[in-house]
């Protein structure tokens, strides 16, 4: 997601569709032969020039794979995937090679600019519209990807120089061998799930964040997938880990063009916080949904864990998800470090036909360990929604707390919002809380704010952003105003 | 003759319960522009439902009458219409809205109704700026204005914002639906005395009251006796002090 | 997730050889999906915490004709069914599933007719989707079948089960209780037994319109025994499903109601509370549907957890698309008296109304230290503080009993085996 102002009037720019991210780009592609098999998972590797033991690693991650069946608990429902009709590798021609803007193609620019990514570092810093009240606004670093491959990172000298390591995961592959073969596979593991072990042995690229003990990251990094090329899944994997007293906030961002049938992303997050280190994890999903008869959409199933390792480390999911035909994704935390503390803040909107599926797990392993769960559900149109959310308390989880608060809104009687928590506690000094509640928005209140002049369609889209305040206030600001921006749009047509 | 606010044999009902309830049985009442005129009567006597009805409030269902409101069918206007053509409600209960900034929705609201009366929006700077002059006069605490819309708001502080509001909104008419309920002999003050600084040849209100308290702050060009559902009886300020002291008894078995 | 393929028949080893003696066209019928689906394992969600492990270890038999009455006088006696006020009830007595009538006095004012000499299985079960249903329906032998005639006010009714194995058996019995429009009834189900049992009821409960049933169950069975009971109730317009189980006894139990709201302004509430210690596992399940608007439903279930025991709750509100103004709401609260105990929990919200108010809470944790200590510092010694709390946090969800005598046999059963003074 964009985190500039700008991007809101890029976006108000870019037609009249509903779904303003929906253009795709002109652009050579190489393209692997559609289908997954070991020639294909060897050419990834190859093109990637990986070394050995990763090319092992994916192999036996699809050996794993081709053991196991797609999941079948989550409450959506969609045709069988035919994972032999998509391709595997999809890179723009052009090898981004040293990434440095010039040498990038200036289709792809154009793409990121039209979406209102800000890769110029220069106009980055230079020219952005402050808001009233604040002086100044820290840069943001960028990684892009296009497909299958990083097209761009910014800002890395920058980040260089205060020690941080900002780049592809193909290339920290390459640059930083040890740190990624220390860590990749180690909170999510090859085997891990359906998904994650399609991811293991296929993905292609992500981003890599390495902070050293110590530092604070000096500025957000962020990065944006974007899926452009026909019959393509996209597998990315990002991996970031923060060393002891180390802290970085990350923000994710995504969007894909309009089809008519559905593309698959299976991504794999993996977050390695160490003793009082922090992670700060922001995604805005907005990938296609579809169109208003639930034809198209990406199929978003992803599988997102964090592990805090060390004493008093944290780890802090938001989540806005407005977009995708279907979504399967429960960011969660192992909280193992004593005192360490999991939070996961969620939105989820789905209209028409969309269906979500998504929550989180927190599993308590350490003494004293405290996780928080806001989650808000959004249901429009004839869509179906679920919070399905795990809290474990294990045994040595002496002095445990969670608190949980799931709302769910509806909005038209044709959806469904459903809420499915799961709670496990084998610990007596451990203490649990769940909330839930289903309404809708009262009649009270839309009259209330349309006899002060509000059309219905914002007197909703401002009792829903109320509704939802209490996570949209948990992300950076920018994004924040991306969000709020990005429900009303969800939302549109479905009342009146 | 035309005047500002004409309403003319308004009936309307509810559907409670499955059970259609006539409310309105009738009402004949005209405001000319510049004046404020009170409405009291018992419970139950269809005053606040008549305020609801002139606001637009969908649960109700007009069956006979007319409302003109400058010279337009009131009754054919979405409520946000009706707001940007001029017309506030207080509300009895005002509205709770969780997570909903308080000045936030006070622009929004303010920059609706200016655009569609074809003026400038204000920007965020010059909102403040007018918004914390407005509140200071009504003595609200600063933060209310960060607070969200009424939430842990007491009695007292929710009557205040939906004065403040209607300061900001700067309509042309105002009903003001039992503002003074809940509030102590200062708040009261306060509140009518914002009132009273809107009192313009331009600015009418219709005042729903139960004592004659607040039309001691406020007082009002006529008053008008509701009971079942029709104005049954109207005078001049003089008919609050006689209400006070004899109840409305009389004008009940006058207009029996 | 990985698909095993295995034969459902093989979780059907205990019962073989009854199951393939049965000829019934009905109860093939079951048996058939019976056989398709097998006895759940943890694998499917339903089951998710509570494993049949209980069953595959023995072959249950078919109880023998011959029971022992002094002994189940003298178990009535215990339970304090014979004395006071209780002593004056009607009471239907089963032993080993089958009725006792010499030790039951049937009720005035009700059609009372048994399962043994009119089999009907009724149309509110579903065999074919609940496995327990399935094999009760294949098994059953007795179970009363009652109905209250409209208008008429029953009083109390007390349906006694008592187990009574010195081999492994097991037994089906098949219930069930028609109040017709108007009809009043308070049915006070006692269950007990010894020896190694497997109890497996199945009850249809079916509240026509303005009727009102008030429901408790005590399940205080043997300590080698299994509970696995399944409820079905179905409420009509202005009806009212008022029920309550208390968790006692058995090593493995599960209480499972299914309660469907079927006409407008209908209310059901399915409450309950489990103390379990040792190796105890009791399962409180439920769904509810909301199949008519302006219904509402209300759930609240306390377990309180010791020794290395496992209680286990899982609530289900399921609002259908029609069922607007539904007010639904569900609580569930858990305290952990033992480093070993555990409890696991699902409440669940399915909603497809808008206008609708739903909520649920759950809470676990250990004894409040405040509380705690507020008590010692007054000179309450530490077990009797201890004592005190657990007393009063189940107290608290025996008062949602609304029958007066009905949560005072209650409270005296739980006694029996959880005296209030003295050490835990």
């Amino acid at each position: 997601m964009p985190a500039v102002t700008e991007t809101r009037e890029a976006v108000e720019k870019l037609g009249q569709s509903s779904y303003k991210w929906g253009f795709e780009t002109e652009i050579d592609m190489d393209l692997a032969p559609k289908g997954l098999n070991e020639d294909t998972i060897r050419l990834i590797s190859a093109r990637k020039e990986e070394p050995e033991w990763l090319l092992e690693w994916r192999l036996s991650a699809f050996k794993a794979w081709q053991q196991m069946t797609e999941p079948t608990w989550a409450k959506v429902k969609y045709p069988p995937i035919d994972y032999q009709d998509a391709h595997y590798y999809a890179a723009p021609k052009k090898k981004p090679g040293p990434k440095s803007l010039e040498e990038v193609d200036p289709e792809l620019l154009r793409t990121y600019e039209k979406l209102g990514i800000p890769l110029h570092e220069q106009a980055m810093l230079a020219g952005v519209e402050l808001p009233e009240g604040e002086t100044a606004r820290p840069p943001v670093a960028v990684d892009a990807v296009f497909d299958s491959v990083s097209v761009v990172t910014t800002f890395r000298k920058t980040l260089e120089e205060a020690g941080v390591i900002f780049c592809p995961i193909s290339e920290a592959v390459k640059d930083h061998p040890d740190l990624v073969r220390k860590y990749l596979g180690t909170v999510v593991p090859a085997g891990d799930n359906f998904f994650a072990a399609l991811n293991s042995a296929a993905f292609t690229d992500g981003s890599f964040v390495f902070v050293p003990k110590g530092v604070r990251c000096p500025m957000e990094l962020s990065t944006y997938f974007r899926i452009n090329a026909r019959n393509t899944g996209q597998f990315e994997r990002t991996l970031i880990v923060v060393e002891d007293g180390a802290s970085v906030s990350y923000l994710e961002g995504c969007t894909a063009p309009m089809r008519d049938e559905n593309q698959l992303h299976a991504a794999v997050v993996e977050l390695v916080a160490m003793e009082d280190a922090s992670i700060k994890y922001s995604t805005v999903q907005n990938w296609y949904p579809g169109d208003e008869n639930g034809r198209g959409g990406i199929y978003n199933f992803v599988t997102k864990r964090g592990a805090c390792r060390g004493a008093r480390s944290k780890i802090s999911w938001t989540q806005v998800e407005t977009g995708s035909a279907i979504t399967w994704k429960y960011p969660s935390c192992i909280l193992q470090g004593e005192g360490s503390v999991g939070e996961f803040y969620s939105v989820a909107v789905t209209n028409n036909h969309q269906q979500a599926d998504t929550g989180t797990k927190m599993i308590h392993i350490g003494r004293n360990t405290r996780s928080t769960i806001i989650a808000k559900t959004i249901s429009a149109g004839q869509s179906d929604s679920t919070y399905r959310g795990l809290v474990r308390v294990l045994p040595k989880a002496y002095g445990a707390r969670n608190f949980t608060q799931c709302d769910s809104l509806l909005i038209g009687d044709r959806c469904g919002a459903h809420t499915v928590p799961y709670i496990e506690n084998r610990n007596m000094g451990a203490r649990i809380e769940h909330e839930a509640t289903t309404s809708k928005i009262s009649e009270d209140q839309l009259f209330y704010c349309r006899q002060r002049g509000l059309s219905e369609e914002d007197a909703v889209g401002l009792i829903v952003n109320g509704f939802c305040r209490d996570v949209l206030k948990e992300l950076p600001m920018e994004f924040a105003v991306e969000a709020q921006k990005l429900l009303q749009i969800s939302l549109e047509g479905s009342v009146g | 003759m035309t005047q500002f606010l004409d309403i003319a044999g308004l009936c309307a009902r509810i559907d409670a319960d499955g059970q259609e309830k006539e409310i309105l049985r009738g009402v004949d009442l005209s405001i000319p522009p510049g004046e404020v005129h009170a409405i009291m009567g018992p419970n139950g006597s269809g005053k606040s439902t008549l305020s609801y009805v002139l606001a637009g409030r969908e649960d109700y269902e007009v069956t006979a009458g007319s409302v003109t409101f400058q010279g337009q069918d009131l009754l054919a206007m979405e409520p946000e219409e009706r707001a940007a053509a001029g017309l506030f409600l207080a509300f009895q209960s005002p509205i709770e809205l969780p997570g909903v900034n308080n000045a936030n929705f006070l622009r929004t609201a303010v920059n609706a109704v200016r655009r569609a009366r074809g003026q400038e929006e204000l920007d965020a700077v010059a909102f403040l700026k007018t918004a914390r002059e407005a509140s200071k006069a009504l003595s609200m605490a600063p933060d209310m204005l960060k607070r969200n819309v009424n939430v842990g708001f007491s009695g007292g502080e929710k009557k205040r914002n939906e004065v403040l509001q209607m300061t900001l909104l700067q309509p042309s008419f105002a009903i003001l639906d039992e503002t003074d309920s809940g509030l102590d002999v200062d708040a009261l003050r306060i509140v009518a005395e914002g009132v009273n600084r809107l009192r313009s040849p331009s600015f009418s209100a219709l005042v729903i009251t139960h004592h004659q308290r607040l039309l001691d702050y406020l007082v009002p060009d006529r008053i008008h006796v509701m009971a079942k559902g029709r104005i049954i009886h109207s005078g001049g300020p003089e008919l609050a002090k006689q209400i006070d002291s004899e109840g409305y008894t009389r004008f009940l078995a006058e207009a029996a | 997730m990985n698909a095993i393929i295995k034969d459902p028949s093989a979780s059907l080893v205990p019962f073989k050889a009854r199951l393939d003696a049965v000829t019934d066209p009905a109860r093939r019928a079951a048996l058939g999906a019976l056989h398709r689906v097998g006895l759940p394992d943890r694998r499917v969600e339903a089951w998710k915490y509570t494993g049949l492990r209980f069953l595959n270890e023995t072959a249950f038999a078919t109880a023998p004709q011959e029971i022992d009455r002094v002994k189940a006088r003298a178990e009535l006696e215990r339970l304090g069914l014979t004395l006071g006020e209780a002593a004056s009830l009607p009471r239907l007595v089963f032993v080993n599933g089958r009725y006792a009538a010499d030790l039951s006095v049937e009720p005035e004012n009700v059609d009372l007719t048994f399962f043994s000499k009119m089999q009907a299985f009724g149309s509110l079960s579903s065999p074919d989707r609940d496995a327990l249903t399935a094999l009760n329906a294949a098994l059953a032998t007795d179970g009363v079948q009652l109905t209250v005639p409209a208008g008429i006010d029953a009083g109390r009714l007390l349906l006694v089960s008592l187990g009574q194995a010195a081999d492994p058996i097991s037994f089906h019995p098949r219930h069930s209780v028609t109040l017709e429009n108007g009809a009043n009834l308070s049915l006070l189900c006692v269950q007990s037994g010894e020896g190694r049992y497997l109890h497996n009821p199945v009850m249809e409960l079916s509240v026509a319109d303005n009727a009102r049933l008030q429901h408790l169950t005590i399940q205080t069975e043997g300590d080698d025994a299994a509970c696995l009971a399944t409820l079905y109730a179905q409420i009509e317009e202005h009806g009212s499903y008022d029920s309550f189980v208390l968790g006692l006894g058995a090593a493995l139990s599960r209480h499972e109601v299914h309660a469907r709201l079927n006409a407008a302004h209908a209310q059901v509430h399915v409450n309950g509370a489990q103390r379990l210690q040792g190796r105890q596992l009791g399962d409180v399940t439920s769904v509810i549907t909301h199949a008519a608007p302006d219904c509402n439903s209300r759930q609240t279930v306390r377990n309180v957890l010791d020794g290395q025991s496992r209680g286990v709750f899982q609530g289900k509100v399921l609002v259908e698309r029609i069922a607007q103004k539904t007010d639904g709401y569900q609580m569930n609260q858990a305290l952990l008296l033992s480093e070993t105990a555990e409890i696991d929990a699902k409440p669940e919200l399915e909603i497809y109304a808008d206008d609708v108010k739903c909520s649920h809470g759950a809470t676990v944790g250990a004894l409040d230290d405040e509380q705690m200590f507020y008590l010692r510092s007054r000179g309450v010694p530490e077990a009797e503080a201890r004592q005190i709390l657990i007393h009063a946090f189940l107290a608290e969800a025996l008062g949602l009993i609304p029958d007066e005598l009905a949560q005072t046999i209650a409270t005296r059963i739980m006694e029996l085996r959880f005296p209030v003074t003295g050490e835990a």
